[in-house]
């Protein structure tokens, strides 16, 4: 079988391991860097991702695209309240939310495959061989819309996505691999934007969730913005100015939080220094841990209740738990470490990278599914009750959360009304007893034969897979006929959709393709023009005047090529100019000659 | 809507297919892979779960047997191992698991168990009376009003204390009946465990068997009760 990769899609860092005599491996850059910052960047010359496009962070903030995986799954509404924190331009379709970049708008399932192909493209040059198909890690509390939303953007990327696994779990089975931890563990995973705690039970390499919990919008991101907060509040005041106004300054602001709160880590104290716009001078900053904790203090305490839910339904107390095991960079604040250790009462394990874990536990459920490693089985849960919307607007659940996965669920539809032909149906993901509460996660219209009330029997299917992905289906229970759904998705890409971003993901590489070709000819075409521009002024004298002037001619054409938009018109005419200026290069070159014997530097002349 | 957790096709029908091996026909002696093909066979919708994780229909079970029998199960049937697998292998892969999951959900949990037990040797135990148990339905009547009037008050502190003091000592009284329900529950799984053992086919040993199932079901409607009771009174006192 093929390799299967294990890849970690970040909101801030995005990594890909593989597995090696027994052993997952994180795949390292050029740069050697294991971890590719998620974000693109939409430049002139194409699209960029990772560290290079990090740094158009602040010279193009409009066009450059990063925690995109807050995005991944969601319609606008649900972004309303930090849609002022973004510099870039957020709209939606079709329930789907959708960032303009320049011309184009692109779906976040879009923009991740973007940084899924630099995953796939670097791990192919360092393993040296085409891959195709991968495990992606997703938050344990993510629904099913992220979760469709993250298979979607593999598959965009030309990845075969074998395996949605969650985040805390992929890092239980790198922990339990490496370190050999046994008993009921509870996995803390704090990373730039999301939060989960499971809690389970290793026992004989079965890897059992017990409980799972979070919050899919709580992480490093929502720290640094409180910090940006104090910075932006504090430079209004004593300037006067409101940075609001320059969105580069804004990320700059965004960037020198994050990296005083990662230095407030090591040491007890820092300075945070700002370049303010329009000679406006500095802004510096004295910051103490002890004045980031206050400001942090309620985030991290938001993640206490999750962690006390998840006991409660594992019907645990923190004193069962053997366990604590530290997850995601975020877990490098001693804030976070404190919180944890007093919850749990025992010193939390750090031993493997926290930024690494994930992608290294990806690895091994990448092993477990190609038959590589065959005595670890994960059984994981669904985070969220499934149900249905019954009479009233109420949700009536058909597979309570924390239930193992694979799970389903069989439910007898039938209708109210002689002659009725269809009955529609609504999916809701969530834990309250109205529907408005809950996620809408879809809407289907089951087809009825029509007949009197009552007497038809469909039985519908609700199935979750092992990616914790909802599969519905339908069969009349009369003629023993199933039925194929058209399930419309309420915040997701509909099939065709993803279809049709496929076939634009090869044609944008193409597009990419085209992109640096042209510049590379443009950059060709300026050197040979001045290459030829210095070689008439040296040589001008030792050829004909038809040559000058064909010389002259080729080089309006080389120019007029060069503003256009066709690389190989370029080409051809730098091709022309070449043949051209062959005789005057060959009259230069035997003139450097006699010169070069004449002991005159070669660089001199040409 | 409509509830119906049993179809239609009788068991017979489906012993026979549970018998032929779905891939290449022959007859499945083994209990869940064919001998000649070694390829997975679909767990039978109509399979019980006591029978399809192999325990008795007893309400007693030892938690760890049931536990290593689920591990086993899941070793065989979860989807993970069957990456390579046809489409169809993965498809029975996919259902056997879904069902060993809700089967080891059932029965680890020993209400759970016995209310579909007493589903599978009584018909359903989903129609659990509304009304409070007689024994209780004074008590209950001036637990009420207690609450009613303990909402009233609102957050006045000085009409909040006695009325708070006599919510939190019906609590106890109510927790300790849960605690002597739960003390009844086992008494009766005792019993049914022993009737199933001596395997009698008397009138007696019928008449028994209804007496007990009964009791159980009288036992785990009141119990429910008296849990909705206390978790609306935990969450109005705090
Ligand atoms: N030493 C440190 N102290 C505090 N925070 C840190 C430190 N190192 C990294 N972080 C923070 O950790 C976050 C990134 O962590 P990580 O790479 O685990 O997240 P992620 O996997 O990209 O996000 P998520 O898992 O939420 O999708 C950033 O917010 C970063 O600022
Ligand atoms: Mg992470």
């Amino acid at each position: 079988m093929a390799r299967i990769v294990g890849i970690d899609l970040g909101t801030t860092n995005s990594l890909v391991a593989y597995m090696a005599d027994g052993r997952p491996r994180v795949i390292p850059g050029r740069n050697e860097r294991t971890m590719v910052p998620s974000v693109v960047a939409m430049t002139d010359n194409g699209l960029i991702v990772g560290d290079p496009a990090k740094e158009h962070l602040t010279r193009s903030p409009e066009r450059t695209v990063y925690s995109v995986k807050r995005f991944m799954g969601k319609g606008l509404e649900d972004v309303q309240g930090e849609l002022a924190y973004f510099p870039y331009h957020l709209t939606e379709q079709g329930g789907v939310i959708r960032i303009k970049l320049g011309e184009k708008t692109y779906s976040p399932p879009q923009i991740s495959a973007m940084i899924l192909k630099e995953l796939k493209q670097r791990a192919e040059a360092y393993l040296g061989e085409s891959i195709t198909k991968a495990v992606i890690t997703v938050p344990a509390y993510f629904n099913d819309s992220q979760r469709q939303a993250t298979k979607d953007a593999g598959m965009i990327a030309g990845l075969d996505v074998l395996r949605i696994i969650n985040e805390p779990t992929a890092a239980s089975l790198a922990y339990g691999l490496q370190q050999k931890i046994q008993g009921t563990i509870a996995v803390y995973d704090l990373g730039g934007g999301t939060f989960d705690i499971s809690i389970l039970k290793l026992k004989n390499g079965i890897f059992e969730v017990l409980a799972t919990n979070g919050d899919t919008h709580l992480g490093g991101d929502d720290f640094d913005r409180q910090i940006a907060d104090l910075f932006v509040k504090e430079i209004r005041e004593q300037h006067g100015l409101d940075l609001n106004a320059y969105p580069d300054h804004m990320q700059a602001v965004r960037l020198e939080a994050e990296r005083t709160k990662i230095r407030l880590s090591d040491e007890l104290k820092t300075t945070a220094i700002l370049d303010l716009p329009e000679d406006n001078g500095r802004y510096s900053k004295d910051l103490t841990r002890d004045q980031l904790e206050s400001l942090t203090m309620e985030l991290v305490e938001r993640t206490l209740g999750p962690c006390r839910l998840a006991l409660k339904d594992a019907s645990l107390t923190p004193n069962d738990i053997d366990e604590v095991v530290l997850v995601g960079g975020s877990t490098r604040m001693p804030l976070v470490r404190r919180q944890v250790q007093e919850l749990f009462g025992k010193q939390p394990h750090c031993e493997l990278n926290p930024d690494e874990v994930v992608a290294l536990g990806a690895a091994v459920q990448a092993d477990i599914l190609s038959g590589g490693t065959t005595d670890l089985l994960l059984l994981d849960v669904t985070p969220l009750s499934l149900g249905i919307e019954t009479m009233g607007g109420v949700m009536s659940s058909l597979i309570r959360r924390n239930t193992t996965i694979p799970a389903s669920a069989k439910e007898m539809f039938t209708t109210y009304v002689d002659g009725q032909t269809g009955v529609d149906i609504h999916i809701l993901q969530g834990e309250r007893e109205l529907v408005k509460d809950n996620r809408s996660l879809a809407r289907f219209r089951l087809k009825v034969p029509p007949l009197p009330a009552g007497v038809p029997r469909i039985e519908v299917t609700f199935l979750i897979d092992a990616n914790g992905i909802l599969n519905v289906s339908a069969r009349d229970v009369r003629t023993g006929e199933t039925q194929s759904l058209a399930v419309k998705p309420s915040y997701g890409l509909s099939d065709d959709e993803v279809e049709r971003m496929i076939g634009e993901s090869f044609k944008f590489a193409a597009d990419d393709m085209k992109a640096r070709q042209l510049i590379e000819a443009r950059t060709e075409a300026e050197a040979i023009l001045m290459a030829t521009e210095k070689a008439l002024k040296q040589g001008s004298h030792l050829v004909g005047e038809e040559d000058l002037s064909s010389i002259r001619a080729s080089m309006a054409a080389v120019e007029a090529a060069k503003s256009g938009s066709d690389h190989k018109a370029i080409r051809a005419k730098i091709a022309d100019l070449e043949k051209a200026t062959h005789h005057l290069a060959e009259v230069l070159m035997d003139t450097s000659l006699k010169e070069a014997l004449e002991n005159k530097k070669l660089s001199e002349i040409t | 809507m409509d509830h119906h957790t049993h179809s239609t096709a009788g068991p017979r029908e489906l012993q026979m297919a549970r018998s032929m091996c779905w891939h290449c026909q022959s007859e499945v002696a083994g209990e869940y892979f064919c001998d000649r093909c070694v390829k997975v066979q679909p767990v039978s919708k109509e399979l019980d779960y006591f029978t399809c994780l192999g325990f008795p229909r007893r309400l007693t079970i030892d938690q760890r047997q049931l536990e290593a029998k689920f591990y086993d199960l899941s070793r065989a049937f979860h989807p993970d191992f069957y990456q390579n697998k046809s489409a169809a292998e993965q498809t029975i892969s996919l259902g056997n698991s879904a069902m060993l999951n809700t089967a080891y959900r059932t029965l680890r949990d020993p209400i759970e168990r016995a209310e579909y037990l007493l589903d599978l040797e009584a018909g359903s135990v989903k129609e659990i009376r509304n009304s409070p148990p007689a024994e209780l339905f004074e008590e209950i009547l001036e637990l009420q009003d207690t609450l009613n009037e303990y909402r009233a008050a609102g957050r006045a502190p000085e009409a909040e204390s006695p009325l708070r003091a006599k919510l939190q000592s019906e609590r106890n009284i109510l927790e300790q009946r849960q605690r002597d329900m739960e003390t009844t529950l086992q008494r009766l799984f005792v019993q049914w465990d022993a009737l199933q053992d001596r395997g009698e086919a008397t009138d007696q040993a019928r008449i028994e068997r209804d007496r007990i199932l009964k009791q159980i079901r009288e036992n785990l409607s009141n119990r429910t009760y008296v849990k909705n009771i206390v978790s609306d009174l935990v969450s109005t006192i705090g």
